[in-house]
């Protein structure tokens, strides 16, 4: 039998001149490779499969950055069938800054094959043409709504094959009428500064009660609050996919407007936005006009809820009596380390009972496009959510980021379940106005 | 891609998503906790039950091809690294509980099972599985079984061995045995005890019928930091001849506090410390604060810097979670870690230490110890940097040289993370050829062919791997 020697490993093969690849290469020598972050990973917890967990994925990254593999189709398969939670980061004890390095390699190995692109014609659809423009987002979304008038949709829908069915269902819902922010909501209350917060790709259509929450909490302490109209999209989906490019065309719009409003602080109530936008000085650090501008910027970036626990808010004088069960957003719980501030923000609101939730720092399953490129894992989780969720049966369902609000919303409804899906600062909003609703 | 004739063979076993056989999927499965030794499978499968496991066995050493069973894959003695030209049997995905008896304290599992997880579905009946090695949020039973896994609290509750009743094994003709069983009394030769420890060289665990413990009614952790390891250990020297009866006793030297303070599981740790000494006491209130009075005043005799005490769970916790960071920790310092793993007398831990400095000095090295303090078991970690050949040479002369110290000074290989590939070859330091020859006999027992696990734990002389002739193999360097 061949004998196993204890060998050096071998560097990369020659130098490695793509900054992209240089940069996953340097980010992936900090895993030491003892696997404690195996269990907490999603897709290793579905499979069992050591390239479908963390680090697997980063001797993949590796092994590819020292030319030891090519930027095969099983390669760019395993990378998109990463959720990009970023659960391995909490758990790392070595620091391992998982979500940048796999930013990166998607990046350079998407540029490698062009024919990849999990989530095909709707992924570029999405990315490529409606996120970066409002008014084609707007339109878009109108007629999303229109086929959410029931009568419609029980006419189309058995017409759809049955594979498009199946995705149909986790379409959101969209409201009946889109409520338009002002560009200005004054402090309600003795003015403690001026803050933006952000309109939102998606929030402000689909989920336009979490904006004016957000809004009406933050005047309600003191805020005046900007909502800027453009951009419409600070890029963290093009980052998240590795489409660096655009997303740092994106991100210079935001802080230009960022910037144009004389805000102190950029208030945030999309976990997922809010990790991309703090970590701005990352994605333009290779820009010389821009990386200091993008640094402190990030430096000014809050959630909603971290904003409201840092400054003070006042706690709501009346009830709300509800059980509430909070999920933690992977982006606000992984990448940004934010826990306890929504909850905080939860107990304040007298009568509210927090009941726990297990595996709260498990991913949902709707990872900013992950429903349209890989929509049976993500269904596969969100159906674990919905389990436990029938078994705690609480009220509302509080959880800080939109994806995953219209997730859970989808999930919820499809099992008919009474939970109601919202952001902590509506329950908030709602204490505040209580009682008369 | 094509698949190979054995492939083709497996996937009539197994699901289609249970064999992977893809360059990609085949690199990635190499080498195990250990990086440092790495080979390719032919095939990685992913069973669901035992009668697969069986089938694969069967059909495998049917036709010579080795087997590695692997859990996590968190070894640290490169156990799962593959055999060349074999097939990787990963246990995952049998990861079910498939009873607990809270009255007898017994729980029944698959092998996959990850460890920690077993003492959080018993939680609320007030028990927990003793064994906790640090790498118990991801290893898993088999492994721990396989390698005989101790852990901090292993002082008190003793290693695997310990909390194992009795398995499922899937033995090297496919067929399926139990040994040992539900109950604590078990007729008939110990085989559970020869099994444990066996590191995947006497079959595939397949089940387990665990031991559980009742959760002690009151714990507190108590923190000393000293101004060296020496103080420290003299402290824990005299604690356990003064008859503390501690849960775990902990040391952490400077470079370990400070890679874990600056990592995600920061514990507070005092910093600018040469040592820290965490002692954990369990029992009725009146033992653990009697104990922990004695404690405190021997560790002030040895000139303890400052004390403090943790008696809330989540405080527990995070000293804890602190200490079983350290390994990952060190990550930040250098690429690649070594970690060693001997044994030596309580009473010459502190003069054994001090080669250790001198070996990693010596060798150019950044040493950082951290280790079980109450059996001796320590571990001196290395950091370095494997694409650097040199490096790598001399990490491996120092890890060879701190275990010959440890072995001189009256101690031990391995205190917990087994022989594997990388010790394989100093078993003589312990042993004599008679010696090793009575294990090769039991392992030949269990699988004469040599199908599971290869070329691990003993040397190729003692093993006899598909070679008649013991006098015609040539001594392994
Ligand atoms: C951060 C870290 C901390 C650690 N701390 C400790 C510690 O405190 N104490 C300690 O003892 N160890 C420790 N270890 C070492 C390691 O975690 C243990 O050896 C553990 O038991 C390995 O479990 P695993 O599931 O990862 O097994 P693997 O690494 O996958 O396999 C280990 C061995 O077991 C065999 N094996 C696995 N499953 C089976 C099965 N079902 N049937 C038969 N053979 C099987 C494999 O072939 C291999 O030889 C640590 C490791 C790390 C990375
Ligand atoms: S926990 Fe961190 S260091 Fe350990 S294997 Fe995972 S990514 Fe690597
Ligand atoms: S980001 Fe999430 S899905 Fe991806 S490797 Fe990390 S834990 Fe797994």
């Amino acid at each position: 039998m061949a004998e196993i020697a204890a060998l050096p490993r071998p560097g990369p093969a020659g130098p490695i001149d793509s900054p992209d690849a240089l940069l996953a290469y340097e980010r992936s020598l900090d895993c030491v490779h003892c696997g404690l972050c195996l269990p907490k990973c999603p897709t290793y917890l579905l499979t069992g499969r050591e390239p479908s967990s963390p680090r697997g994925r980063i001797y993949l990254m590796r092994s590819w950055a020292e030319g030891r593999i090519a930027a095969s189709e099983r390669l760019s398969a395993e990378l998109d069938f990463c959720l990009v939670c970023r659960a391995c980061e909490t758990v790392c004890p070595a620091g391992v800054r998982f979500g940048e390095m796999m930013e990166h390699a998607r990046d350079e190995i998407g540029r490698a094959r062009p024919d990849r692109a999990a989530g095909g014609f709707p992924r570029r659809f999405l990315l490529h043409f409606l996120l970066p423009s409002r008014s084609r987002m707007r339109r878009a979304l109108a007629l999303l709504r229109l086929y959410s008038f029931p009568p419609l949709r029980a006419l189309l829908r058995p017409l759809l094959p049955k594979e498009l069915r199946r995705r149909e269902a986790l379409l959101p819902r969209v409201p009946a009428r889109l409520a338009r922010l002002p560009e200005l909501t004054p402090a309600q209350v003795g003015r403690r500064g001026r803050v933006a917060i952000l309109r939102g790709c998606v929030t402000e259509s689909l989920l336009p009660e979490t904006t004016r929450a957000t809004a009406a909490v933050l005047a309600r302490n003191g805020w005046e609050v900007v909502a800027p109209e453009e951009p419409p999209c600070c890029g963290a989906l093009h980052a998240h996919f590795g489409e660096i490019e655009r997303a740092q065309a994106l991100a210079k719009a935001t802080i230009a407007a960022y910037e144009a409003s004389g805000a102190e602080t950029m208030v945030v109530d999309s976990a997922g936005c809010g990790s991309v936008m703090k970590e701005y000085g990352a994605l333009l650090a290779r820009d010389p006009a821009w990386k200091g501008r993008a640094v402190y910027f990030a430096s000014r970036v809050r959630d909603v809820c971290e904003f409201l626990v840092e400054r003070g808010f006042e706690p709501p004088a009346r009830e709300l009596r509800a059980r509430v069960a909070y999920a933690d957003a992977c982006h606000l719980l992984h990448a940004q380390r934010v826990s306890s501030p929504p909850r905080e923000v939860l107990r304040s609101i007298p009568g509210l009972t927090l009941v726990p939730l297990p595996e709260t720092e498990l991913c949902c399953g709707a990872a900013g496009i992950y429903t349209i490129t890989n929509p049976e894992t993500s269904r596969a989780l969100l159906d674990r959510k919905v389990e436990i969720l029938r078994k705690v049966r609480p009220d509302y369902l509080a959880n800080g980021n939109p994806g995953c609000l219209l997730h859970y919303a989808a999930g919820l409804r499809g099992e008919g379940l009474p939970t109601n899906a919202v952001h902590p600062v509506e329950l908030l909003a709602k204490a505040y106005e209580a009682p008369g609703r | 891609m094509t698949a190979s004739p054995l492939v083709r063979d497996l996937l009539r076993m197994l699901e289609p998503d249970g064999v992977l056989c893809e360059p990609e999927d085949l690199l990635v499965y190499e080498c195990d906790g250990l990086a440092l030794f790495r080979a390719t499978p032919e095939a990685v499968v992913l069973p669901r039950s035992t009668e697969q496991v069986a089938g694969v066995v069967r059909f495998c050493a049917a036709r010579g091809v080795p087997i590695v069973a692997r859990g996590a894959g968190t070894g640290l003695s490169g156990g799962a690294t593959p055999a060349p030209g074999g097939i990787v049997l990963e246990l995952a995905r049998m990861n079910r509980i498939l009873d607990v008896d809270a009255e007898d304290r017994t729980a029944h599992v698959e092998t996959g099972l990850v460890n920690a997880d077993l003492s959080a579905a018993v939680r609320s009946k007030g028990l927990f599985y003793a064994p906790d090695p640090s790498s118990q949020f991801a290893s898993t039973i088999g492994g721990n079984v396989a390698e005989n896994s101790g852990g901090p609290h292993g002082f008190k509750y003793g290693q695997t061995v310990r909390h194992v009743l009795g398995l499922t094994v899937v033995l090297n003709d496919g067929s399926v045995a139990r040994i040992g069983g539900p109950n604590a009394e078990n007729p008939g030769y110990d085989l559970v005890g020869v099994f444990v420890g066996s590191e995947g060289t006497f079959g595939i665990a397949t089940e387990a019928w665990l031991r559980l413990t009742p959760i002690p009614p009151f714990v507190e952790t108590l923190l000393f930091s000293f101004r060296s390891l020496l103080d420290g250990c003299r402290a824990v020297s005299e604690m356990v001849a003064a008859g503390v009866e501690a849960a775990a006793l902990e040391m952490l030297d400077d470079r370990t506090i400070a890679a874990i303070e600056a990592s995600v599981y920061a514990a507070g740790y005092p910093k600018e410390v040469g040592a820290v000494l965490l002692v954990e006491l369990d029992g009725t209130r009146e033992e653990v604060e009697a104990q922990a009075r004695e404690a405190r005043s021997i560790a002030k005799r040895c000139g303890a810097l400052a004390t403090s005490e943790a008696v809330e769970e989540a405080e527990r916790a995070r000293l804890w979670k602190g200490r079983k960071s350290a390994f990952g920790a060190m990550g930040r310092i250098a690429p690649d870690l070594y970690v060693q793993d001997a044994v030596v007398p309580r009473s010459r831990i502190a003069e054994v230490l001090a080669k250790i400095g001198a070996i990693a000095d010596r060798h150019r090295l950044r040493l950082a110890n951290v280790f079980h303090a109450g059996d001796g078991n320590l571990h001196p970690n290395l950091s370095y940097d494997a694409r650097d050949a040199d490096e790598v040479r001399r990490v491996l002369q120092a890890g060879e040289e701190m275990l010959r110290a440890c072995v001189e000074a009256g101690g031990s290989l391995s205190g917990e993370h087994g022989i594997g590939l990388e010790k394989r070859d100093f078993m003589g330091l312990l042993f004599t050829e008679a010696d090793l020859e009575a294990m090769g006999r039991v392992r030949r027992a269990f699988d004469p062919q040599g199908v599971f696990n290869p070329g691990k734990v003993l040397p190729l002389r003692a093993c006899r791997e598909r070679v008649p002739a013991p006098a015609e193999e040539p001594v392994a360097p």
